[in-house]
């Protein structure tokens, strides 16, 4: 139960709506309480691929209702004993207790989860992480010299955690309205990227690349493309300060 | 069966429907942000040591940082036998309560 967990500082915690339903991937630690062949554990641990059903732990923080999540991958590394090591990448919100556990029942002896470390969530991976005496003495130092440097070393700005969603840019006068929860309008994107679904979540970025907010794609990328008037995403959470752009829904351009 | 592409292996495209500029007098590319900025839209991947709870985990940090509020990306649940000993605790308070 370590590995890696970001931490959204002040302003940035309104992005962990899109943080928290991301993919994570973790390596666990699985102790079985029989004796089993090697080829069985990796059989079972297969069937467990794609879409599964799983209802919430008792101990859980969530309404326990059965849920559906996919799982992109089990890969089985070593067993030693009755300790089993694997690898999963899976949707948010799998519980992978409950994975070790109804790989228990399968498998017919019971089982439960030893050990567990996250090895990537979402777009942060394992070989990036800080530990908290880093960011306690980094943050002494940066205190003592005033060097931006050293705050690059361990804090990443919120538009890294949106790395996977995709991404609709659009010009400095669209900016201040969707700041105030207006829909984002066809006239104002200027680029976007493929693979947004209508319904999908999306993210509003300005030309330099800052994000403005999140919202739900309401057409998919190439009908986007082709529209001329009307609402493309509607404004769902407002990142970006009120009135860093000037508002222009009325004036025009800039 | 084939292995099904996770997100963080999906490739995305940019498709470009006009050309426009953006004005630098407006907003700061994210890198560039005053240090106070930065810090309030940044985001530490930390890797959570096995003690505590996320919840610590993120209540420390605001501290170290002397910020106003933190969140968290994702529960990773502390050592069980915490919560077990929490369960006991619990227990142990409801008993007393009763006598």
């Amino acid at each position: 139960m370590t590995g890696v967990l970001p931490i959204t500082l002040e302003e940035s915690r309104k992005i962990l709506q899109a943080l928290l339903c991301s993919g994570k991937e973790y390596v666990c630690v699985m102790k079985l309480h029989g004796e089993v062949s090697q080829e069985r554990v990796n059989e079972v641990l297969k069937e467990f691929e794609d879409v599964i059903y799983q209802r919430p732990p008792l101990r859980a923080s969530v309404k326990r209702q059965l849920r559906k999540r996919k799982i992109y991958y089990i890969n089985f590394l070593e067993m030693d004993g009755r300790n089993v090591l694997f690898r999963v990448g899976c949707e948010g919100g799998t519980y992978i207790r409950k994975l070790c556990f109804d790989a228990g029942e399968v498998l017919g002896c019971g089982a439960h989860m030893q050990e567990l470390r996250r090895t990537i969530a979402g777009p942060f991976v394992e070989n990036e992480v800080v530990t908290l005496h880093d960011v306690a003495y980094w943050f002494m130092e940066w205190q003592k010299e005033k060097d931006e440097k050293i705050l690059k070393k361990f804090i990443q700005p919120m538009e890294k955690a949106l790395a996977l969603v995709p991404k609709i840019y659009v010009r400095d006068s669209a900016v201040s309205a969707v700041c105030y929860g207006a829909g984002l309008t066809a006239p104002g994107v200027v680029s976007l990227e493929t693979g947004i679904t209508s319904g999908c979540l999306t993210a509003i970025f300005t030309l330099k690349g800052e994000a403005v907010a999140l919202a739900r794609a309401m057409a998919s990328s190439e009908e986007i493309l082709d529209m001329n008037h009307g609402i493309v995403a509607k404004t769902e959470r407002v990142l970006m300060q009120r009135d860093t752009y000037p508002k222009c829904w009325k004036s025009g351009e800039i | 069966m084939p292995r099904s592409i996770t997100p963080w292996e999906t490739q995305r495209k940019l498709l470009v429907k006009t050309e426009n500029k953006t004005n630098p007098k407006y907003g700061h590319k994210p890198e560039e942000r005053p240090s106070d900025e930065y810090i309030r839209y940044g985001i530490i991947n930390l890797d959570k040591p096995p003690g505590p709870t996320s919840h610590e985990v993120a209540a420390w940090v605001k501290r170290i940082l002397k910020l106003s509020q933190v969140g968290h990306g994702g529960t990773l649940e502390a050592y069980t036998f915490k919560l077990e000993k929490s369960q006991s605790d619990r227990r142990f308070a409801h008993n007393t309560r009763r006598v």
